[in-house]
Order: structure tokens, then C-alpha cells, then sequence
């Protein structure tokens, strides 16, 4: 605010000429970033050299409408919310209506820039908007929602008048209490829903399936978070761990019959000791080397299991992986002479849902117990040297805490978990190739864990539902959905930075600074 | 020897690619330390505008050769550069000056952003192109009928790279933007007391290293023929392993970095096999960092306490 007065002060600018330059700058930017990129669109047909066709009418709406949102945000920010507020909204209603009912009633969307052409003017029954696809409309809508939530926040601001530092800060703070708080009672609630939701009356396969998934990176995520939440080591390849958790099970049921419980152990057990290995010559590094070391760690595990066909089965993986069983009893329909199935033990009808449901309880368990581990883990000495490392690795050298082993034992114990996931995803899919043990899987994991807010387990939980859930909820945006993934990080990094659930500190502390002190010196 | 000779003219050249992208990594992580995730996606598209270029250009009759590359070269830097500006301002400015992985987090969300958006603007097939320039001096010849040849490509992609460093040089060293970039380098607050604007210079250098990740797509587009919207990953993590390689923060470390990095993969793919020359690549990354921490040309970090 001060240094928009000092400008204002020195050449008086008004709200309409700053709002013109910026809205001629958006425009300018808007054309420089589509005019190759959208304007042209190449096609390849068989057995032509590469073409392309011209697509300048959708630039020419997005240089008119972005610029038109921008002059909005400016007139927002010299306190003239209202003709934004009613533009937004105007849009929103126009751009995002029309687009859930297109999709809705199934009513076709018609391009101007088709009508501008004028090639069937009689035809263009459907709804007229500018970029004639209704997901692209629909993305403009919700360009226009947050001009209208900025211009309420605005209108709100200027009613209730400028916070003073104290205040905010003391905002700040009560936002953090505020987010332990939701965080204890939004665990247990978690967990409650989780366990009944498969006998409410709107589960179904689909949803149990999606919510396997979620749980699978709800572990994930909580096993990275020792990495990196805990002992602060920034790891991009820790899909490698669950690819080794996933081959092993793959192997070990094929080649030495073991069912998923005995490997399950053993699979853990590999992972965490490739994450000896790996760290052990790397752990010396700090901060980005790390980074991109294990980053290697991943793309070389990758590869070799695509080239190392004898054993991996290279590019077309491992198929035919054992089913899981009840401890013993098969879920099957058929068993062979002297089993027992699952079904036959209790007495019930069989159903291709109990293995589904098993594994999702199977899964909810395994979670239940990475988490278990992270907070038990958190107070034992282990737990507070991770901590301390994370905050001074310097300091903590001088207090004789070794940080190669300490760093070790949190990759290794981060490892263990993603083998367990990983011999879980095995037999879930019971298809296991190289394709999904990509990179973006790392960035995917560590991405729900700085988002949720690192080291707070509840938000993993979150993050892990928005990230995961959403997209396989928006299953119909197909092609979208991965943009719409990537959209979905930036703005809640821009949004929360310090994650969904940020209260970050360490489990035990020396008490300090004022609001704290009193309760110290009562302890005295 | 022959066979050495071409594979030595081989790596150089895909060396060069590396390098010119890596400079665009080692410049951000100098002054704002944070890993660029995106800057393989802006080559990527780097790369798409060239090509889009050189179609046009096919479409307008523009058929002289130095004029298409000059044009290719131009349009695709100046374009690619906003996207260079862009991603930083949306992606980068508003956190700065918060956690170290909140712009990491961003930055890998932007990188998902453009190679979607190029998928969904351009179709997911890869896009071949004829090749531009065509043949080359015979260098020497074996016995056995072994050819090596340096293709008129190569030479340009060699002058290409060499005028660029010597510019780059320059401007980091003599001109005031490279002063401000230094300065911004040492001691962002300190740079900005005393009158840089830091917001501005951290812009630029996203446009420079955008610049020359288009320069890099450009030369890739002529030397492959080849552009998929997936290109800009692998390429992005063994530009970023160049510049750790050569030492985060040293632009000719970055330089060295990348062309080690191109030797090693023709050599290994030459004398070993193809399908490990990334395995190769990123194992002496991980000696390298074993043994000399802040890579080949990095300074040693001072550790306060």
C-alpha cells in the first residue's frame, strides 16, 4: 500500500490509465504466448510433408477477454470493485453457464469466430460462445469467478478497513492454531468415514476402487513425508522405492510362489535396502544436489527395468501376478479340490466385491500403520534428531548426532513404506510394466506432501484426495484433466505456500517469544 | 580412430544443445536458487515454435535457406521468451521469499501446464520435419570405407553456440545487466538497497535463459527433424544434471557440463550400448558429486552458522 501511494504521489496516475497500460501489456503477452503456439495448428496426414491449419479467431477472443480480467483486477485494486464485480459476474454466468448446460442437456457449442467466417450460419444451432469448446469456456468461466471473488474480498476490505501488522499477524497465528485444531478433528473424522464408507448406500465399485487409490497415495505420501517432512532431504526419485516394492512382489509370487503376505515383508524389507544403498554414497549432499541425484537414482531404476528383459520383463513388464488372498483363503468362484475360498470360510454368496473391498481395507491398514509409525517415530529420539537435522544440520553435527546415519535410517525407513504400497499396487493390479514408475510419480508424491502442508499428516490426507480424487472424479475432462492436474498445483502453491494444513514445527520444542513465555515461566 | 573422430563430432554437437540449455538452469538457480522445473518445457516449445517457423515459412515461399534460419532463429527466441517471462511471473514471483519447495512444487506444475498445453494445441503425434540444411565436409576416411563426416548442421550449430557464449560472456561480464544480475547473484537485499531492481532483473534472466532454450530447441528441430510434446523432459533433466555437473551457478561450467554430458552419451552409446547412455550419464553425475560436491567449476559453499 505505501509504495502505491508514493507512486500515486509522484505522477498521479488514475486508475484508468494504469488499467489501460496493463490490460495493453496482458494483451501484448497473450499474443505473444498464443500466436505460434494456438494460431497454428500443424496436421500430419500420411504420407505428406507436415502442414498446418490457422486457428487466429480463439486469440482473437483471448487477447479481448484476459486483458478485459486484468483491467478488473486493477480497477479492484484502486478500490473501484463494482463494475468488475458485475463484468465477473455477467461473464461467469454467460461463459460457465453456458458451458455446464452444453454438457449438461448435450446442446452443442458453436465458435463465433465460425460464425464470423459465416460457414453455416443456418446451422449453428447451439449456444454461441467464444471458443466454441465447453471445457475451454468453462476454464474463461472460472477466470471470471475469481474476478468476482477478488472484487468481493475487495469490497469487503474497503468496508472493513485496512488490517494493522499486529492484527494480521495475530490473524496469521489464530489461521495456525486454527489448522492444528481442524487437523485433530479432522484425522479421527477421516478415519471414521474412511472405515464405514464402503456399507453407506452410494458406494459402489467405482468409488471403492478410486478410493484404493487415494489410499495408496495417502501412503505414499506419508512415507515420503519422513524423507522429507521429517528429516527435511528433498528425494524426486522416490517412485524407484515403490518399484522395487512392486517388482519384488511381482517376482517373488512368480518365480518362488510366496503368496502377498509373506512378501510383503520381504518386499519391504528390498526397498529399504536399496534406500541404504542409494543413500549411503549420496547422503553427504545437501539440499538440490540431493535432489537431483535421486532424481537419477529414479530415471536409472526406471531404465534398467526396461532393459533388463530377463529379469523385468523389460517394456511389456510382468503380467499374471498372483492374486491376493484372505490370509490364506482365495477369492475365487472356483476353487481347486481341498481349498477353502474366502466365500465357502463365512458362508457367503460369492462376489468379485470382497477381494475389492479387502484390498481397500487392506490398504486403509497399511496407511493407518505408516502413520502410526511417523507419529510414534516422531518422539523417539530418532524422530527428534530427523527433526533437528531438518533445522540445523550444522548445529546438529556439534551435538553429535551423526547425520549420515540419521539421514540413512529416515531414506530407509521412507523406502520401506513405498516397498509395501509398492507390493500393495502389484497386487491390485496384478499387471505391474515400467510405465508407471515415471517421474511425475515423485513429483505427484512430493507434490501431496508440500501441499498438504509438510509434516502434517492430516493434510497429506487432503492433498492426497484433491490431487488424486479430483482427477479421477473429472474422469470426463480426459484430455484436460492432466493440464488440469498441473493448474491444480500452482494454485494451491500460490494460494497456501506453506501447504493446506501448514502448522510446521517441531514435536518438541524449547518454548520462546512472548505470548509463549508466561507459560514457561508458570512451569518454573 | 575414425569412428572415434565422428562420434568425438557427435557428442560435441548434442553437447552444445545441453549446454545452451543448462546455461538457462545454472543462471535461475544462481540468482534465486530454486530448480527451474519448467525451463525442459520451455525448450520444448522452443523447439514447437521453431518448427511452426519453418512451416510457415514453407507456406510463404520463403525457400533461401539463411533467411529461414535467421527467421526460425528470431521468431522462436523472441516468442519463447515470453514464455520464459511468463512462467516466472505467474509461477515464481508471488512465492519468493517463501518456503525453498513451494516454488519447486510450482515450478513442476508449470512444467505439467505447457507440455499439456502443447499436447492438447498440438495433438500428442510427434511432428517430423524435412531436413534444412543438408551434407557436409569429409573429414577423413578409413580403410575400410569409414566416412567421417562434419555436416554443414554441425558447423552451424558449433558457430551458433560459440557466438552465443562469447555474447553471453560479454553481457554477463561489461554490461549493466550483467552487473545487476551479479550483483543480484551475492546478495538480493543488499542489490536491491542499493537501487537494482531485483523483480526486473530475475525477469531477465528467465527471458535470456528462455532465449536460449529456444536457440537450443531451434538447433534440435534442423538436427532431429523431430518434436513431441513429451521432448522437453529428458532433455531437461540432463541439461539440469550439465549444470550440476559443471557446478550450479557457473556459466562455463554449464557449457562444460553439457558438452561432458553430450561426449559421454555418444561414447557410451558408440562403445557400450544405447539403451544405458542415460544410466552412463547420470553415474558420473553421481561420482562427479561424490567426490567434488559443487561440480567440476563450482565454487566451494561457505557453510554459516
Amino acid at each position: 500500500m505505501a509504495t502505491m501511494t508514493m507512486t500515486a504521489a509522484k505522477a498521479a496516475p488514475t486508475a484508468l490509465t494504469v488499467a489501460l497500460k496493463e490490460a495493453g501489456m496482458t494483451a501484448f503477452v497473450v499474443f505473444m504466448l498464443c500466436f505460434l503456439m494456438i494460431g497454428f495448428e500443424t496436421q500430419a496426414t500420411q504420407g505428406q510433408p507436415l502442414g498446418f491449419v490457422t486457428r487466429f479467431g480463439a486469440i482473437a477472443w483471448g487477447i479481448v477477454l484476459v486483458p478485459l480480467g486484468r483491467v478488473a483486477l486493477v480497477l479492484d485494486r484502486y478500490g473501484h470493485a463494482m463494475p468488475s464485480l458485475i463484468g465477473g459476474g455477467i461473464a461467469f454466468l454467460y461463459l460457465f453457464g453456458g458451458a455446464v448446460i452444453s454438457l449438461a442437456f448435450d446442446i452443442p457449442i458453436v465458435a463465433y469466430n465460425e460464425h464470423i467466417i459465416g460457414s453455416d450460419l443456418a446451422a449453428a444451432g447451439g449456444i454461441p460462445m467464444p471458443f466454441g469448446d465447453p471445457i475451454v469456456d468453462a476454464i474463461f468461466g472460472l477466470g471470471a469467478l475469481y474476478i468476482v471473488v477478488m472484487a468481493v474480498l475487495t469490497l469487503r476490505r474497503t468496508a472493513h478497513g485496512e488490517l494493522t501488522l499486529e492484527a494480521r499477524e495475530a490473524k496469521e497465528g489464530r489461521s495456525s492454531a486454527r489448522a492444528k485444531r481442524l487437523s485433530l478433528v479432522l484425522g479421527p473424522t477421516l478415519i471414521v468415514v474412511a472405515i464405514i464408507i464402503p456399507f453407506t448406500p452410494f458406494s459402489d465399485r467405482g468409488l471403492i476402487e478410486t478410493l484404493t487409490l487415494i489410499l495408496t497415495y495417502v501412503m505414499l505420501g506419508w512415507g515420503l513425508n519422513i524423507v522429507v517432512g521429517l528429516a527435511g532431504l528433498l528425494d524426486l526419485g522416490y517412485v524407484a522405492f515403490y518399484a522395487v516394492g512392486a517388482y519384488s512382489y511381482a517376482k517373488l509370487s512368480l518365480d518362488l510362489g510366496l503368496d502377498f503376505w509373506a512378501s510383503l515383508p520381504l518386499a519391504g524389507m528390498f526397498a529399504a535396502f536399496f534406500g541404504v544403498a542409494l543413500g549411503f554414497p549420496v547422503l553427504r549432499l545437501r539440499g538440490d544436489y540431493l535432489a537431483i541425484v535421486t532424481l537419477g537414482f529414479g530415471e536409472m531404476v526406471r531404465i534398467i527395468l526396461i532393459n533388463w528383459q530377463v529379469f523385468t520383463g523389460g517394456p511389456n513388464g510382468i503380467s499374471g501376478i498372483k492374486k491376493i488372498t484372505f490370509f490364506g483363503f482365495p477369492f475365487e468362484r472356483n476353487a481347486p479340490e481341498g481349498t477353502v475360498t474366502f466365500a465357502n470360510l463365512f458362508g457367503l454368496e460369492f462376489s468379485t466385491m470382497h477381494r475389492v473391498l479387502f484390498l481397500y481395507y487392506v490398504i486403509l491398514v497399511l496407511a493407518l500403520i505408516t502413520n502410526f509409525f511417523t507419529i510414534r517415530l516422531r518422539r523417539l529420539p530418532i524422530g527428534r534428531a530427523w527433526e533437528a537435522l531438518r533445522e540445523d544440520e550444522t548445529a546438529c553435527r556439534a551435538l553429535g548426532i551423526n547425520p549420515t546415519t540419521t539421514k540413512l535410517t529416515a531414506f530407509a525407513m521412507g523406502a520401506m513404506f513405498a516397498g509395501f504400497a509398492g507390493s500393495f499396487f502389484a497386487v491390485r493390479q496384478l499387471f505391474i510394466s515400467p510405465e508407471s514408475f515415471v517421474f511425475i510419480e515423485s513429483a505427484v508424491i512430493l507434490a501431496i506432501v508440500v501441499l498438504g502442508g509438510m509434516g502434517s499428516q492430516v493434510g497429506v490426507a487432503l492433498a492426497a484426495i484433491l490431487l488424486i480424487g479430483l482427477p479421477e472424479v473429472m474422469r470426463e475432462l480426459s484430455l484436460y484433466r492432466m493440464l488440469a492436474f498441473g493448474v491444480v498445483m500452482v494454485l494451491i502453491m500460490l494460494w497456501r505456500p506453506k501447504g493446506l494444513l501448514a502448522h510446521r514445527e517441531p514435536t518438541i520444542l524449547l518454548r520462546r517469544g512472548n505470548g509463549r513465555k508466561k507459560k514457561a515461566g508458570a512451569l518454573a | 580412430m575414425e569412428y572415434f573422430t565422428q562420434q568425438l563430432i557427435n557428442g560435441l554437437t548434442l553437447g552444445s544443445i545441453y549446454g545452451l540449455i543448462a546455461i538457462g538452469y545454472t543462471m535461475v538457480y544462481g540468482i534465486i536458487g530454486m530448480i527451474n522445473f519448467a525451463h525442459g518445457d520451455v525448450y520444448m516449445i522452443g523447439a514447437f515454435q521453431a518448427m511452426m517457423v519453418f512451416l510457415i515459412c514453407g507456406a510463404l515461399g520463403i525457400s533461401w535457406v539463411p533467411l529461414q534460419l535467421a527467421l526460425m532463429l528470431v521468431v522462436a527466441v523472441i516468442f519463447t521468451a515470453a514464455y520464459g517471462w511468463s512462467v516466472e511471473r505467474i509461477a515464481y514471483r508471488p512465492l519468493r521469499g517463501s518456503t525453498r519447495l513451494a516454488p519447486l512444487i510450482s515450478a513442476i506444475g508449470m512444467s505439467v501446464i505447457l507440455s499439456n498445453f502443447v499436447q492438447l494445441a498440438q495433438g500428442p503425434r510427434p511432428k517430423p520435419i524435412p531436413p534444412v540444411i543438408r551434407g557436409g565436409f569429409k573429414i577423413m576416411e578409413s580403410d575400410a570405407g569409414f566416412v567421417v563426416q562434419l555436416g554443414y548442421l554441425q558447423i552451424v550449430i558449433f558457430l551458433l553456440t560459440i557466438v552465443l557464449m562469447v555474447g553471453f560472456a560479454y553481457l554477463i561480464a561489461k554490461t549493466p545487466l550483467g552487473r545487476s544480475q551479479r550483483a543480484c547473484e551475492q546478495d538480493m537485499k543488499m542489490a536491491s538497497l542499493l537501487g537494482v531492481n531485483v523483480d526486473r532483473t530475475i525477469s531477465q534472466t528467465f527471458v535470456m535463459g528462455a532465449a536460449l532454450a529456444a536457440v537450443a530447441g531451434m538447433m534440435v528441430t534442423l538436427y532431429w527433424g523431430v518434436n513431441d510434446f513429451a521432448m522437453g523432459f529428458v532433455a531437461g533433466i540432463k541439461a539440469f544434471t550439465a549444470a550440476v555437473l559443471g557446478g550450479i551457478g557457473s556459466l562455463p561450467g554449464a557449457m562444460l557440463g553439457g558438452i561432458l554430458i553430450g561426449l559421454i552419451e555418444a561414447m557410451w552409446s558408440a562403445y557400450f550400448s544405447t539403451e544405458y547412455k542415460d544410466v552412463a550419464a547420470f553415474g558420473i553425475l553421481v561420482l562427479v558429486l561424490i567426490f567434488r560436491p559443487t561440480g567440476l567449476l563450482g565454487r566451494p559453499e561457505i557453510e554459516k552458522v
